[in-house]
């Protein structure tokens, strides 16, 4: 992956998309509030929660490519066409990963 | 600027979306073939939606000033039933050569299943022998990066040329195979589920501008037929050229479209009389 292939100063990065990426923070923060507050039964086992927490860390690793590293981390890495579907519609993380 | 939205669903916009879009400057739409939100009862519906989309929306289109083209399949959510996506599939030759056709699409995986892949393949085998373009839709979410592996060694295997392929719905876990085996990426712009304005501006950065496309999707949910001018914006914000816009929305669906005989380049709007 090129490096400085973005026009913008790092100055410039921040101050143009700080307050927006603060506000998504804050969702974050907030969705995990909220499922520590929601009426039984408890969601925060659902498989999507658990890829969700263990996806963030990724963010501060240190290592780049973080947008691709994530979307890999929440697919499905199998690589043989299943018998058949039974749903059409996906979820956002991979079911049969033990997150 | 004059600019191409060549993955869109009109058929579920309204004139609104026709008259907004042409004051952003939006001259042509491709529109693939799609889901409708619900699994169509016959094949028969499907010969109304074909109509649909090679008669009443390019006159709809026209109103606007806007080309409309349009492709043609099964979509991969319904090709679960082989015997019922075949039922569709006959119907398709009898539409490929209305003027607006340009190929078929959008075919492609939806959960990767067995059903699903042999529905591709038969419909990758119907471009081929009738030498169509192709557009592709990859999975969603978790299953895109499995999808798009599938979908692209089923190309292969058939022998078709990748520069006649176009692969949309690519986000940064799937770009670069899909450039490095010679097909065309598309980064659609749509909430939540895929690209954001943002996000491409950054993959066009980090893979170039060669053979990329963006769109907006629009369709019956969530979404915004506006996505492409204001990616064009997000661009500008960052200080690259009005080039690169031109790039990506005009001259890149230019000559992938291009290569159908049934396209014919849109008239851009002129410089006022006065």
């Amino acid at each position: 992956m090129p490096t400085s292939t973005c026009p913008l100063t790092g100055p410039e990065v921040v101050e143009s998309y700080f307050m927006e990426h603060r506000a998504k923070l804050l969702d974050i923060a907030a969705f995990l509030d909220r499922l520590d507050r929601a009426a039984p039964p408890d969601g925060r086992g659902d498989v999507r929660v658990r890829a969700l927490r263990r996806a963030i860390p990724l963010l501060l690793d240190g290592e780049g490519d973080r947008a691709r590293r994530i979307l890999e981390f929440l697919s499905d890495h199998s690589t043989q066409p299943i018998p058949a579907a039974h749903t059409q519609g996906a979820l956002g993380a991979d079911p049969g990963a033990d997150y | 600027m004059p600019y191409i939205d060549p993955h869109i669903h009109m058929v579920s916009r309204t004139t609104d979306d026709y008259a907004r879009m042409a004051e952003a400057g939006c001259i042509a739409v491709t529109e693939p073939a799609f889901w409708a939100g619900f699994d169509r009862s016959s094949p028969a519906g499907f010969a109304d939606y074909f109509r649909q989309l090679t008669e009443t929306e390019p006159k709809r289109a026209a109103r606007y000033g806007i080309d409309h083209y349009c492709w043609l399949c099964i979509n991969p959510k319904e090709a679960e039933d082989p015997g019922f996506a075949r039922e569709v599939m006959a119907l398709i030759p009898d539409f490929l050569d209305r003027p607006n056709v340009l190929g078929i699409g959008e075919i492609g995986l939806n959960k990767n299943s067995r059903n699903e892949l042999m529905i591709l393949e038969e419909q990758i085998e119907i471009a081929r022998r009738h030498d169509r373009l192709i557009l592709v839709h990859t999975p969603h979410l978790e299953d895109k990066l499995k999808g798009t592996r599938l979908i692209m060694d089923a190309l292969a295997n058939a022998g078709v040329d990748p520069g006649r392929v176009l692969i949309d719905h690519v986000e940064e876990h799937t770009v670069a195979a899909v450039l490095d085996r010679g097909f065309w990426a598309g980064m659609t712009l749509y909430p939540d589920s895929k690209c954001t304005p943002q996000r491409a501006v950054d993959i066009i950065e980090c893979f170039g501008n060669e053979r990329i496309w963006i769109n907006s999707a629009g369709d019956w949910g969530p979404s915004d037929p506006l996505s492409v001018p204001r990616c064009h914006a997000e661009m500008r914000r960052r200080g690259h050229a009005a080039e690169l816009a031109t790039k990506i929305s005009l001259a890149n669906p230019l000559a992938f479209l291009g290569q159908s005989p049934a396209f014919r380049p849109p008239v851009s709007p002129g410089p006022a009389v006065g």
